[in-house]
């Protein structure tokens, strides 16, 4: 027979757990709420830029004199994965949905007879990576002290990126990251920043017929803006990825303080059993007793 | 001819202003510009410098230290990289621009030094304009 203290004590210990859990839920949908109205705080910009820059793409891009960064080395032989993902754990699959299709990908691109060279956001990214991949891994960024994520953030990662690019470090460069759908569901996502795409915006079709005077020129703004946008790029992934973590948390943890829930209430029916059978058994010893005289 | 536009400022991190103005000053990085309502259509980059928008109310100014603007006959848009109220630009936010540009100019080679430099006079001349001249800054952090 279970012995009832110890039965209080694991109910006690379930109990703090759960108390925890909810915690962390409160906590994660409160910075869900934060994260979504930076994202939304965001978004004119990347909008804007993405119009003007697919614009400008569209005019300047089959010339010969078109920047690398917009028309790419000519070769794609060597791939740069830039792989985000959280500084912390108990989120649920977030991490770990990330690095499987980072995983995915770079295999493919390693079969496929490619260079793949891996460099990381966020710590938990890396501890998962580093198991098979390590010996791709050429950097790491971390971001753990930062509290609010800020452009210049995304700027600290698009300069390493593009520095590498300069130095010819490869030719090809990807994100990883996690869109934010809802609460429920967050997909992990690749982009491709160098060579540099813009989604066309929706509709504005129309408004492709305007000429716009190009101060200074076209190409001079184009080099200019390149760098920018991969900066953009990384900016709007961040925003989404941290809305996504704390979406993946709540939901996870929410799970959890449900699944305590579930745990107290087994374990106090068997704490009352097991209480209910003791009474009757010291009952019937003490009844066998006062009949045994 | 609409004797307003509609005219967005927006800077990664947010959209710091949004509504109707009757002309906006841009320093383009070619040279100050003012768009007016059906301006031809421009895009522009921007060097540091202060914007200023004059809507019913009265002007408004903010210090931007790069980006660009998109003019179109139905409104302007700036994209800036970093844009404070005139108000709220600190010395010491402008020293660390200061700093973080020369340090740029004294590492560039080639044809990059010019346009370091520039940004470099560009910086400099945006706090004398704002009335935080460089005897008066702070040292750089």
């Amino acid at each position: 027979m279970p012995n009832l203290k110890d039965l209080k004590n694991r109910i006690n210990s379930v109990k703090s757990t759960r108390k925890i859990t909810q915690a962390m839920q409160m906590v994660a949908a409160a910075k869900l709420r934060r994260a979504e109205e930076q994202a939304e705080a965001a978004r004119p910009y990347a909008e804007r830029f993405n119009a003007v820059m697919s614009e400008l793409a569209q005019s300047v891009g089959d010339s010969d004199s078109a920047p690398k960064l917009l028309s790419g080395t000519g070769s794609d032989q060597t791939h740069l994965l830039v792989v985000m993902t959280a500084e912390r754990g108990l989120c649920g699959g977030f991490n770990s949905s990330i690095v499987k299709l980072a995983r995915y990908q770079a295999n493919k691109l390693i079969a496929a007879g490619k260079t793949v060279k891996i460099l990381t956001v966020g710590k938990k990214g890396r501890e998962q990576l580093r198991r098979d991949l390590g010996d791709h891994l050429i950097g790491h960024v971390d971001l753990s002290d930062v509290k609010r994520l800020g452009y210049a953030d995304a700027q600290r990662i698009a300069e390493d990126v593009l520095s590498r690019f300069d130095a010819g470090e490869f030719d090809v460069a990807k994100i990883y990251y996690s869109v934010f759908e809802s609460v429920i569901s967050q997909k992990p996502t690749e982009k491709q920043i160098i060579p540099a795409t813009f989604d066309a915006p929706e509709g504005e079709a129309d408004d492709a017929s305007t000429v716009y005077d190009y101060e200074p020129g076209e190409e001079e703004i184009l080099a200019d803006l390149l760098p920018r946008g991969v900066a953009t790029q990384i900016f709007s992934a961040l925003l989404e990825n941290a809305a996504s973590e704390q979406g993946a948390r709540m939901s996870a943890m929410d799970n959890a303080t449900r699944n305590a829930g579930d745990m107290i209430e087994r374990l106090t029916i068997e704490f009352n059993r097991t209480r209910q059978a003791v009474i009757t058994n010291e009952l019937i010893e003490i009844i066998s007793g006062a009949e045994a005289l | 001819m609409a004797d307003t536009m509609q005219f967005d400022l927006v800077s990664p991190e947010r959209r710091l202003l949004s509504g109707q103005a009757k002309a906006v000053r841009i320093p383009g990085a070619d040279g100050d510009m003012t768009a007016m309502p059906d301006h031809a259509p421009t895009v522009t980059t921007l060097r540091p410098g202060v914007l200023t928008v004059e809507m019913d109310g009265g002007e408004e100014k903010f210090a931007v230290t790069g980006g660009f603007a998109q003019i179109s006959a139905e409104g302007t848009t700036v994209l800036a990289e970093e844009a404070l109220p005139l108000g709220e630009v600190t010395s010491e936010f402008l020293s660390e621009r200061v700093a973080k540009a020369e340090k740029a100019r004294d590492e560039a080679e080639g044809d990059a030094i010019d346009s370091a430099a520039k940004l470099v006079s560009d910086l400099v001349a945006m706090g004398d304009e704002i009335g935080i001249p460089a005897s008066s800054r702070a040292p750089a952090p």
